[in-house]
């Protein structure tokens, strides 16, 4: 079994209480809530795209330490990065936090991402590690609302209830 | 140990929690190199060699469809089955066995009442008075008849301690009413609500009344002729039996009126393609094979909570409440959800600062299984504005220890949010 408090390491624990990029953005070009119905928690993500770019981004919402500071962690990595940028990152963390992406043997761009690895060990946790993720990609394609139980989803992660 | 300690100790004396443990092979499990203390027993409870070694038994030597053949393992199986009908019936006192249907659990039950009596008797501009305390299982299905008749569903409120406000109870009842449900323990806080004046209230009213049973039935004596309720709805696996099987008890008469629930084998007299005539209760409400280990199985658990006693079970799990009640109490940055006067095994909180999950994750770190989330009652979380609540929910196999290990463990996760 996992150690979990090896996840609950400073950088998370700092993030989730001061989370970076907290609040509301104001002239966003995209906006989506992401919500796990299976606790009840939600985020609400706004960006800034000036053509390619994400030149702004903001989250508020409810949720727990490691989906906060996940929503943390992401929009100050993305933030200034191209649109293929953030869909490459998704993608690895996605793949990462659902145990397909071996950190040490295969090349990604997780950089200090890499924290949440140890989420894939606690099944019912990696959908609180994946929301805001999910929730970009939503935004990203314009997608006012979604959910991580919605099964057409390409974010979709099977994983037991809460 | 403490003042309070010694003497809850004496308290609950008559209860020899120790020799129960060892009948609960599960418990002796570690987790993470702790051991396990298991604390989600409202969730799911936890199940004795007896019932294990009779579910083996039936296995092993007993086992054939029942109601069909004339061999001697269809009769056995037939009268295992029928006989375990008849120990559910004496451990809630009901009248008749035909009074005790099986179902897969309370949900079932409860889909059942509305399929069976709902989709009959209640119509357009009808009323049905449910609670905010109610798990989902008994909001929805009244939602889905509601859809489909044109129903309307009137919500009793509660006060801020988790308790039903029975003054507006009484006041939501006009010509419209024809149906009550309501929960006799609220799953997510604890509460045990005041059914018996509220059964009363709707019979005066004509209106027939369902209770939801599945947190009082594990923890309590039940007496349905005494409650003088029209339905009454449990679970096995929450008091030691198997998942799969539940209990849906009716008045007779009720029964007799309704339509079936599920159409198939068993449930018929006769059929042919122009009229089938329907069999008698229970069997009416019993179509296909139906979970006949488990319905044995959840016979011989009643057995053993009967064995144990209601009473003293009941008092054990007071004296685990109220300790654990004093301890959460005492510590700063905590608070208990749910504060009725009268509560049975459950204990809600909230951690300032800390979202419920993270407390289950580290929680489960020290061996502590608790639920969090909002306990399939988000009514009840937008009553006290919380997403989730932290739950611990205790059985008669518990200790003051276990307690003592939830405590210690809270203040782990407060040392580690800071």
């Amino acid at each position: 079994m996992a150690d979990s408090k090896q996840l609950y390491q400073e950088v998370i624990l700092d993030h989730n209480r001061k989370p970076r990029n907290f609040g509301t953005l104001e002239n966003a070009s995209h906006t989506a809530t992401g919500h796990n119905p299976l606790c009840g928690d939600h985020i609400g993500l706004a960006l800034k795209l000036n053509g390619d770019a994400i030149d702004g981004i903001a989250f508020h919402g409810e949720a727990c330490a490691i989906c906060k500071a996940s929503a943390s962690m992401m929009t100050s990595t993305v933030k200034g990065k191209t649109r293929q940028e953030a869909e490459t990152l998704i993608q690895e963390f996605r793949d990462m936090a659902t145990g397909k992406l071996d950190l040490q043997r295969q090349p990604h761009h997780l950089g200090r991402l890499a924290v949440f690895a140890g989420v894939h060990d606690l099944p019912t946790r990696v959908k609180c590690a994946i929301l805001p993720w999910h929730t970009l990609h939503a935004a990203l394609h314009s997608v006012a609302s979604t959910s991580t139980e919605s099964e057409d989803d390409p974010m979709h992660a099977p994983i037991g209830g809460a | 140990m403490s003042a309070i300690q010694a003497s809850l100790k004496s308290r609950s004396s008559s209860l020899d929690v120790e020799r129960i443990r060892a009948d609960f092979p599960i418990l002796k499990l570690r987790v993470g190199g702790k051991p396990l203390v298991y604390l989600d027993n409202a969730a799911s409870s936890q199940m004795p060699q007896q019932v294990i070694d009779r579910l083996v038994r039936y296995q092993t030597t007993q086992h054939a469809n029942i109601h069909r053949a004339v061999h001697y393992l269809s009769e056995t199986a037939t009268h295992e089955y029928e006989e375990a009908r008849r120990k559910l019936q004496r451990f809630i006192n009901a009248r008749e066995d035909r009074e005790v249907i099986f179902t897969s659990g309370t949900t079932e039950a409860i889909n059942l009442v509305m399929h069976g009596y709902g989709r009959k008797f209640i119509g357009a501009g009808d009323e049905i008075i449910l609670t905010t305390l109610e798990h989902h299982s008994n909001i929805v299905p009244w939602q889905m008849l509601c859809e489909e008749k044109g129903a309307i569903i009137r919500v009793v409120p509660i006060n801020d301690a988790g308790e039903l406000l029975v003054d507006a109870y009484e006041k939501l009842f006009n010509e419209r009413t024809k149906f009550v449900g309501v929960m006799h323990v609220s799953n997510a806080l604890g509460t045990i609500n005041p059914i018996k004046p509220m059964i009363a209230f709707a019979h005066a009213r004509g209106v027939p009344v369902l209770i939801d049973g599945a947190q009082a039935a594990p923890h309590m004596t039940v007496d349905v002729q005494d409650l003088d309720c029209d339905f009454y709805a449990f679970s096995g696996h929450k008091l030691c039996g198997p998942t799969g099987i539940g209990i849906l008890y009716g008045k007779a008469a009720l029964l007799e009126k309704m339509q079936p629930f599920k159409g198939g084998g068993d449930m018929i007299l006769s059929v042919t393609f122009e009229k089938t005539t329907y069999n008698v209760i229970p069997h009416k409400f019993e179509a296909g094979t139906p979970p006949i280990a488990a319905a044995i199985g959840l016979g011989a658990a009643v057995d053993y909570l009967a064995a144990t006693g209601m009473d003293k079970i009941a008092a054990h799990e007071l004296d685990l409440l109220d300790y654990a009640t004093e301890q959460v109490n005492r510590m700063p940055g905590v608070r208990i959800i749910g504060t009725a006067e009268k509560k049975a095994a459950v204990l809600s909180f909230a951690l300032d600062g800390v979202h419920p999950h993270d407390v289950g994750t580290l929680l489960n770190e020290e061996g502590v299984a608790i639920r969090t989330g909002h306990h399939c009652a988000q009514p009840v979380m937008q009553r006290f504005k919380v997403p989730a609540t932290s739950r611990a929910s205790f059985a008669f196999y518990n200790t003051l220890a276990e307690v003592d290990a939830l405590v210690a463990g809270i203040r782990t996760v407060q040392k580690i949010f800071g």
